[in-house]
């Protein structure tokens, strides 16, 4: 049966150990928002050796590009956008310490494999419940490529953010299992 | 001739925009209701009671049911009757778009050059217009914003004559089956069949403007719709992909004439947030 686990960030590696597909987490604290282009410019930093503009070392991403904020409020909609697209990008960023990636839509056997080898998951978020998602954050601030607009880097302050997890630190994957699992033909 | 200013066209296209984004049709509340009834996957179970919890905080609070508020694609019918003036039509349209992204809070998604730059419009324009031009003295403005995650999931095969309806079926389905999680499942699939190359494509996101549970006035496409929509929800994909009995909340296909030698069949795939929003000048 499923667990729901209250974790805080920055994620320690037992953790992280705990979790299994399928189990329900509330993250809590600091996470930053990338989406395509600015994962191009974060693995470009990695590849010429410069600093990120966020420590990585257990960090989480979160693949979102969100609705502008109303007057009083942090932020705007601000569902999970399809991970596929940062596929390429995302082994380089694990290998450096990234821990977990939360968006919607299963990931490539290369990130599959580089989470495992570096004991991270990832995390699914409900694409589309993008109001709801709002209110668990915060504070939002960008904090780099601000000429990118929805798509900037943001860190995001979290309380109670609801994700599932879909790939764990063992190599499972709830994509592949769950639709297995319900496959009727 | 009726005569309407653009300005009341940019009116209208203000609100429809903002409306549509804020507000989902009861259609598919319901149909998402029904679905919490019918899972068995607790995960599936606790995925559509959030996106269902989503559609009431969107509505009261007045914010996006979805951060990606789209494309914004309209099907326009323009009576013959009526003369527009004060201005440039599509660019009324334009404004309406570009006026209720900024007032209403929702996100610019549009970039003006798709390949090299991408820099972002800043203000989700040019709008996609579908325009036709019908008998009478009325607008009729339908917009269905359109995010980019299920619009990806899309596609358009020039079939044989000799694939018949197998063909298609097959085609849906699998369509369906290689886009797992990413659409935002449970989606709504909208097929268009016959025109030409570009017609179909149309077609088919012009099936998608349906509510749930409309059938196809046509009774063999009708059983069709059935038949696709049980199949779909047998493959297992479930809400978000992470497994489940509803896949898909329903099927659309339209059709029309096409050349001797072509069947084309394009299926464009709507996310669970499947927006549409009319009204008439």
């Amino acid at each position: 049966m499923a667990e729901v686990y209250k974790l805080n960030t920055p994620l320690a590696v037992e953790d992280l150990k705990k979790l299994k597909i399928g189990d329900k987490v509330l993250l809590t604290g600091i996470i930053y928002t990338a989406r395509d282009a600015a994962h191009k410019r974060l693995v470009q930093l990695v590849e010429e050796g410069k600093d990120l503009p966020f420590d990585i070392n257990g960090a989480v991403i979160y693949y979102v590009g969100p609705a502008p904020a109303k007057p009083g409020y942090a932020i705007g909609s601000a569902g999970p956008t399809t991970s596929y697209r940062m596929d390429p990008y995302t082994p380089a960023l694990l290998d450096i310490g990234l821990k977990a990636t939360i968006g919607k839509g299963n990931r490539s056997k290369e990130v599959l494999d580089s989470m495992v080898k570096n004991t991270a998951v990832y995390l699914a978020a409900v694409g589309g419940a993008a109001a709801l998602i709002a209110k668990t954050i915060k504070k939002a601030e960008i904090i780099a490529y601000e000429d990118l607009k929805s798509e900037a880097v943001r860190r995001l302050e979290v309380v109670d953010f609801p994700c599932i997890v879909a790939n764990d630190t063992f190599g499972s994957d709830l994509y592949e299992e769950g639709m297995k699992k319900y496959n009727e033909e | 001739m009726r005569e309407i200013d653009v300005s009341k066209i940019t009116e209208v296209v203000k609100k429809l925009v903002i409306d549509a984004n804020y507000y989902i049709g009861k259609d598919v509340s319901d149909a998402i209701k029904k679905a919490v009834s019918e899972e068995s996957s607790p995960t599936a179970k606790e995925i559509l009671n959030i996106i269902l919890d989503n559609h009431e905080i969107s509505e009261t609070e007045k914010m996006p049911i979805c951060q990606d508020t789209g494309v914004a694609v309209f099907f326009i019918e323009l009576g013959q009757e009526v003369h527009v003036t004060g201005g440039d039509f599509e660019e009324s349209i334009n404004e309406g778009v570009r006026q209720g992204y900024e007032e209403g809070y929702l996100r610019k998604s549009m970039v003006g050059d798709p390949v090299i730059e991408r820099k972002n419009t800043g203000d989700n324009t040019p709008a996609i217009i579908h325009l036709t031009i019908v008998p009478g003295d009325s607008i009729k403005i339908t917009v269905a914003p359109k995010g980019g995650g299920a619009e990806n999931m899309s596609e358009v095969q020039m079939m044989k004559a000799a694939d018949g309806i197998e063909g298609v079926k097959n085609f849906v389905i699998d369509r369906v089956r290689r886009s797992k999680g990413n659409p935002c499942p449970p989606v709504v699939v909208g097929v268009g069949i016959g025109g030409d190359f570009e017609k179909s494509a149309i077609l088919a996101k012009k099936s998608l403007l349906r509510d749930i549970g409309q059938r196809s006035t046509d009774p063999v496409m009708a059983k069709v719709e059935v038949e696709l929509l049980e199949r779909i929800n047998k493959l297992g994909i479930g809400p978000m992909g992470l497994g489940g009995k509803t896949t898909a909340l329903d099927v659309f296909i339209e059709y029309i004439p096409c050349h001797i030698a072509s069947m084309p069949v394009a299926v464009n795939i709507n996310c669970h947030a499947a927006r549409h929003k009319v009204i008439v000048i």
